[in-house]
């Protein structure tokens, strides 16, 4: 879902010193217009967390909730 | 001599058997998931199986829905489901639920089975699956699917993270109501992994996927398994206050048509829309003046059935003529 709205599966950014992640996903929301954001998780080395500072080569994982079955 | 080839495995063993025969286990939604999770826990020879769907079955759900046969369509899918799953095995004890889960009947279903099955396509029962489990003591089995990819995840499992504690804040989006179109096998592989995950909470054996979400992409053949953790003030928060009703406004397919919902409030999807009018079908007699009498006016409800009794209150007692019934109901509306 927020691959498609991003128009790709993956991407590598700079990040400035002292970055959180929180900082990174309004970043992201904004540049591609993410719908929804509040409902929208992140996990930070597969780890579903959201208050944490990142790190050079921390993977981060954009998860929207979806419900179909 | 029926399930030698499991008793066989040291983790079931014939004492695994017995535990199995005690157990019971709730399905709330009988289709692309629901339907493979049915088949494999009637084989294992779990004791009891509630069966719970509102729906009947339609060609379209045959290419996932592989329990089903055409001569089925037409049928309620609880009712079909339990008369196949006996041929596959009378020894276990299979309840047809033909309702929709809803704040009134959760926690009272909930309340007679071990464990719950998601097998629902929407996230205003998914978060009230969650509640009810959370105010029953029960764990759950979570599966969603979009396109190609599908998450699992095993809920309220000994104090462990809930749906909420995943996804706090319920979508406000209108999406997912549209169909988006799915392999069949996707919802095939999901569910049977909830069976897998059935089996190893009422067994006591293995890695629950409790803490833990998996994600699986059926396309890329990759997956990922993120850790979730508790958060106490969204559990601690339904516990104080009961089920929390969340709903989230499906898109209408035609907006330039008037739509009647004879639904009750509480009833799931919400269609909240400039162009459905909400009278439920107890009160049509007293609210029939707020109804269009000249252009044409599309009633539903959850099944199509109680808009045929709406339509012929309305033609016989005030003289409607505009109106047409929905068949298929909600479904019919928000897939288009």
């Amino acid at each position: 879902m927020i691959a498609e709205a991003a128009g790709k599966n993956e991407e590598t950014l700079e990040i400035s010193e002292g970055m959180s992640v929180s900082d990174l996903k309004d970043q992201q929301i904004k540049k591609y217009q993410i719908p929804d954001p509040e409902s929208v998780q992140l996990a930070v080395n597969q780890d579903l967390e959201s208050s944490v500072e990142l790190n050079e080569g921390d993977e981060v994982a954009f998860l929207p909730p979806f419900a179909g079955g | 001599m029926r399930y030698e080839r499991q008793i066989k495995l040291n983790e079931v063993g014939s004492s695994g058997q017995a535990r199995l025969h005690k157990a019971s286990v709730l399905i709330v939604g009988v289709g692309g998931l629901g339907c493979p999770a049915a088949q494999y826990l009637t084989g294992a020879g779990v004791g009891k199986i509630g069966l719970m769907d509102h729906d009947k079955v339609s060609i379209t759900n045959l290419h996932r829905q592989v329990l089903y046969t055409e001569s089925d369509i037409g049928k309620p899918k609880a009712l079909v489901a339990v008369n196949k799953l006996r041929q596959l095995n009378s020894e276990v004890q299979l309840i047809p639920i033909e309702e929709s889960l809803n704040i009134e009947n959760a926690k009272l279903w909930f309340s007679q089975f071990d464990l719950i099955i998601d097998g629902t396509d929407n996230f205003e029962t998914k978060y009230l699956i969650n509640d009810a489990c959370i105010l029953t003591g029960k764990p759950w089995i979570y599966a969603s699917i979009y396109k190609n990819e599908g998450q699992i995840s095993v809920f309220n499992y000994r104090n462990g993270p809930t749906y909420r504690c995943l996804f706090p804040s319920p979508t406000r989006e209108n999406i997912s109501c549209e169909a988006t179109g799915v392999l069949g096998v996707t919802p095939g592989i999901l569910g049977t992994m909830q069976a897998a995950e059935a089996l190893k909470v009422l067994l006591d054996i293995g890695n629950v996927l409790s803490g833990k979400l998996k994600l699986i992409n059926i396309l890329s053949g990759t997956e990922q398994t993120l850790t979730i953790k508790a958060k106490p003030g969204e559990i601690e928060l339904i516990k104080v206050n009961g089920i929390q009703p969340v709903r989230v406004n499906c898109e209408i397919g035609d907006k330039k048509r008037i739509y009647l919902d004879v639904r009750e409030e509480f009833e799931l999807p919400t269609v909240v829309s400039e162009n459905v009018i909400h009278i439920p079908l107890g009160k049509l007699e007293e609210r029939f003046e707020e109804i269009p009498n000249e252009q044409e006016v599309l009633v539903f409800c959850q099944s199509g059935s109680r808009s045929l009794k709406a339509i012929d209150l309305l033609k016989e007692n005030f003289g409607f003529h505009n109106l047409k019934n929905v068949e298929g109901g909600i479904e019919t509306i928000i897939n288009g």
